[in-house]
């Protein structure tokens, strides 16, 4: 049969497995680890993915990720709260001063669109700056909307530096791996389009791609403002899985953390931004949990396994990718159907090919 | 109102701050000369200076201590750069950031999980510690000896720079890289020497805040690291005085903001947004040189 | 008398104090390939760059197809510093980046191939077509756009096709042999479906035959598209054979002009490049 047709039934044949684990796992084992990796991995999958649109696919090296994510939960929790919690949760404000209560999707999508207002904003002035400077910048403007959140004066609105709770939060822990998958897709659809295409021309060569008509402005301020899209999306969701939000905690590291992710998963490949998020998740939540606790292997006490070794590990094997295997797990490929069966052809293929040269 | 000692003691803290951001600016400001890297790992170094005083100075005098520590700094910062800048250095500029940024992260977490996350006292330098009294005011010596320190190094670095055979290389090497590299200069002991001055700085810096300060955590070096960063990119890249003049504005700036109550969550926020007027108005700082890209 | 296409009037680019272009004046018309040859750092390039609004001129005027689309004065900190001629000519600043220029139908080429080197050959010519696309970023982001997608894509493989490239369409552009890179930056300059072609130095780094090769190359694209050309070239077999018109520039100056068999035997231009007279 054809390769796309082939290609389709597998994929859903995937899609229909991966479901059914999904279902399992939400009925059965709600609130284990696996449960809590899985929802975390795919936030996180998202952010990724929307970093890496920018930094990996237009090659605008902007580290204000955290910002768009902080003022995307940020919107989100301030509209979803029910009414007759605000006295609460707003205790030193007097219950604050909104007073609507949306439903969370129309929360979740305001976050998008809120994010894409301050990153036109940012993105006017910091845009034209050179990359490092585009990183400082965008890193202080991410710090200043942090300073301005926890200002007293907007405590009525957002807290100010106290923690926002008691919205909406997931249900199931499907809704954010289809939410997340959605939004991965729509991502993908824009790369693999002609605009997607701009992206990519810019990243090679800024000067050749205006001189074939690519406005730059334009066409950098498109893709700043997806990618915040996304992120402010992604923290929404973020703030549901958490289930409390606080500017705090909106800091910078946590851009690294997803720049990390990218590196680790490969710079331009969306593949290897989801792959990246699942294996960072997985480990530092849960795998490699080990290397923090006190072991004793055959009665010997292993002295340098305790709290915070894990995070050492994983520094270090974040340097020797970025020293030693700078293209990461994907390079820039992505997942095709071809590209496993070939892997699995390889041996295969070259027994065969010695089969021949022995006989012939 | 406040009276005038108030004042004049913010003004002081400012100024220590100030000091301490100049210091660190020098290490940024140089090494982004000369190989277009902001270096995110900086402000760790300084951190890490930090923590080798607690544990040095745990079992030997501090006479000895002191010069161990600033040693044992410029061996790290000389480490960093040959273990994580040099081998990316024909590499897109992105991945060297991407590198220093893992290796800021390197640090922090191989602090917390030294220290297991608290903060450690920092040991006393009886010496600093002595109040001295001026007028009606008592000022600890510290807060006089950090910025005369400073401003001797900064003028010692600058005379090195403009007279000395190895200054003279580094301006080359900061000017046009391939072409020092072609007359001969031996670049990578350049760079070396450049990291070893700002290492070197940052450790004098991390013995003098310390001391005032009183704590060491790990995650301490990040916020001053970034503002020393804005101070060298206020003064203009490749401008060591531009660099502790913003040092020192950013410094006294903070000091007054972080007084007042209503504002002094701004206090970050306000280094931030002087680096985006700065990028956006004056993009080449203060005193800094005009770069071109030929088409 | 064949239709202006490209009038360059009075433009004069100085730098700071150098004057890199002064005072010159070259018209194309439609059909021509005119030719703006001179030694190394005469401004050939630098002229070139104020047509495609890559720089801005210091002074002078600049129309194609009989609209103005540079126009600049000396003012600000230029006027003390301005060392060229025709001040207080013009009036009008008229600006445009890059990308307004090519919209406007002027494609070119670089000195230095600039390929979007790790994209596949047939991403580089399609990437050029996204400019005249008839869709906006929510109907192409959405493929919504098929009819429009399946244009683009139709009319740059004939493009690959008509430059024989058609085979690597796969390929890293940055993997082509030199002569094809070059092939396929012109393939891409002409997917924005220009009228009038730059091509700065299309025969550097190739031998006597690859050159004779590229002059055909260059008259029958010519013809096809229906363009007209202007090309800054060193080679002066492909220059004399070709060019219906020649420019020489030295020092910035524009010291002849004329067909070629005028400017072979000039000897301001023989001077200019050899830099000795004839009773040596």
């Amino acid at each position: 049969m054809g390769n796309k047709k082939r290609d389709l039934i597998l994929s859903l044949i995937l899609a229909a497995v991966v479901t059914a684990l999904l279902v399992y796992v939400d009925k059965e084992q709600h609130y284990s680890m696996l449960a809590s990796v899985i929802q975390k991995a795919s936030i996180y999958a998202l952010l990724a993915v929307s970093l890496n649109l920018l930094n990996g696919f237009t090659g605008l090296f902007s580290l204000g990720q955290a910002g768009f994510m902080m003022l995307g939960a940020y919107t989100y929790a301030i509209l979803t709260i029910p009414l007759e919690q605000h006295a609460s949760v707003y205790q030193y404000f007097n219950g604050g001063i909104v007073n609507i209560c949306l439903p969370a999707f129309v929360g979740v999508f305001a976050a998008g669109v809120v994010a894409v207002i301050f990153a036109w904003l940012v993105g006017k002035p910091c845009l034209k700056l050179k990359s490092d400077y585009l990183a400082i910048a965008t890193l202080g403007f991410a710090e200043i909307l942090r300073a301005i959140i926890q200002w007293e004066v907007l405590g009525p609105v957002t807290n100010a530096s106290n923690i926002l709770k008691k919205f909406p939060k997931f249900d199931s822990i499907l809704t954010p791996v289809i939410v997340c998958a959605f939004c991965i897709f729509l991502i993908v659809l824009l790369i693999n389009s002609s605009y997607g295409r701009a992206f990519k021309a810019i990243r090679e060569d800024e000067i050749a791609a205006e001189a074939m008509g690519i406005n730059l402005a334009k066409t950098k301020m498109q893709a700043f403002l997806t990618s915040a899209f996304f992120a402010g999306v992604g923290g929404a969701l973020l703030a549901m899985f958490q289930a409390s939000v606080q500017a705090r905690s909106f800091t910078s590291a946590m851009t690294y953390e997803i720049l990390l992710i990218v590196v680790i998963g490969g710079i331009g490949s969306v593949t290897g931004s989801i792959i990246g998020s699942f294996l960072y998740i997985a480990s530092s939540e849960w795998w490699l949990r080990f290397l923090d606790d006190s072991q004793t292997y055959l009665g010997v006490n292993i002295p340098f396994m305790r709290g915070g070794f894990r995070m050492v590990v994983f520094s270090v094997v974040i340097m020797l990718i970025v020293l030693f295997y700078r293209q990461g797990i994907m390079g820039t490929k992505e997942f095709s159907w071809q590209g496993i069966i070939d892997f699995f052809k390889k041996p295969f293929a070259k027994r065969k090919r010695k089969a021949v040269e022995d006989n012939g | 109102m406040h009276t005038a000692t108030y004042y004049i003691d913010l003004l002081l803290s400012g100024i220590t701050v100030g000091s301490l951001y100049a210091l660190i600016a020098i290490g940024y400001t140089m090494v982004y000369g000369i190989l277009r890297l902001i270096n995110f790992a900086h402000g760790d170094i300084f951190m890490m200076a930090g923590f080798f005083m607690v544990y040095v100075s745990a079992s030997m005098p501090m006479a000895v201590a002191i010069p161990v520590v600033l040693v044992m700094t410029v061996l790290l910062g000389v480490l960093i750069e040959r273990a994580a800048y040099k081998p990316l250095r024909s590499a897109p500029r992105m991945s060297v950031m991407i590198s220093a940024i893992g290796v800021s992260y390197l640090l922090q977490n191989l602090a917390t999980y030294i220290t297991g996350g608290l903060a450690r006292p920092y040991p006393e330098i009886s010496l600093l510690k002595k109040t001295l009294a001026v007028g009606t005011l008592n000022v600890k010596i510290i807060t006089v000896v950090t910025p005369l320190l400073t401003i001797l190094l900064v003028v010692a670095l600058v005379l090195f720079i403009n007279h000395t055979k190895t200054g003279m290389a580094m301006r080359a090497v900061s000017k046009d890289f391939d072409t020092a590299r072609l007359m001969g200069i031996k670049v990578n002991n350049v760079i070396s020497a450049t990291f070893v001055i700002g290492s070197f700085l940052a450790g004098v810096g991390s013995i003098l805040y310390f001391t005032n300060y009183g704590q060491v955590s790990p995650m301490i070096g990040a916020m001053p690291g970034l503002k020393a960063f804005v101070a060298a990119v206020f003064g203009g890249i490749g401008s060591i005085p531009g660099a502790v003049l913003g040092a020192y504005i950013i410094g006294i700036c903070e000091s007054l903001i972080k007084a007042n109550d209503a504002i002094a969550i701004f206090s970050n926020a306000f280094t931030f947004a002087l680096l985006i007027l700065v990028l956006l108005f004056k993009p080449n700082g203060m005193f800094g040189e005009k770069l071109t890209e030929k088409v | 008398m064949a239709e202006n296409v490209l009038h360059i009037e009075n433009v004069t680019m100085q730098f700071g104090g150098v004057v890199a272009v002064n005072n010159l004046n070259l018209d194309v018309n439609q059909g021509e390939i005119v030719a703006l040859i001179g030694p190394n750092g005469a401004g050939k390039t630098t002229a070139f760059n104020c047509v495609t609004g890559v720089y801005e001129p210091t002074n002078g005027k600049i129309d194609f197809l009989g609209e103005t689309i540079v126009e600049n004065f000396p003012h600000g900190k230029m006027k003390k510093l301005y060392a060229g001629e025709n001040m207080g000519m013009y009036s009008n600043v008229v600006s445009h980046t890059p990308d307004v220029i090519t919209y406007k139908g002027i494609a070119r080429t670089f000195q230095n191939i600039r390929l979007f080197s790790k994209l596949s050959v047939f991403e580089n010519v399609l990437i050029a077509k996204h400019m005249r696309a008839k869709q906006n970023f929510f109907s192409a982001a959405l493929h919504l756009n098929r009819a429009e997608e399946k244009r683009m894509r139709e009319e740059a493989m004939a493009l690959l096709e008509e430059q024989g490239l058609d085979k690597y369409k796969d390929d890293v552009a940055g993997s082509l042999p030199y002569g094809l890179q070059r092939r396929l930056e012109i393939a891409r300059a002409l997917a924005t479906d220009p009228k009038l072609l730059l091509l700065d130095e299309p025969a550097a780094g190739m031998n006597p035959q690859e050159t004779q090769e590229l002059a055909v190359f260059i008259s029958e694209i010519r013809d096809k598209h229906n363009l007209s050309i202007f090309l800054v070239e060193h080679h002066m077999d492909l220059v004399m054979n070709i060019s219906d018109r020649i420019y020489v520039l030295d020092f910035g100056k524009l010291i002849a002009q004329g067909v070629p068999a005028e400017i072979q035997s000039d000897v301001r231009v023989i001077d200019a490049y050899l830099g000795v007279s004839e009773d040596e």
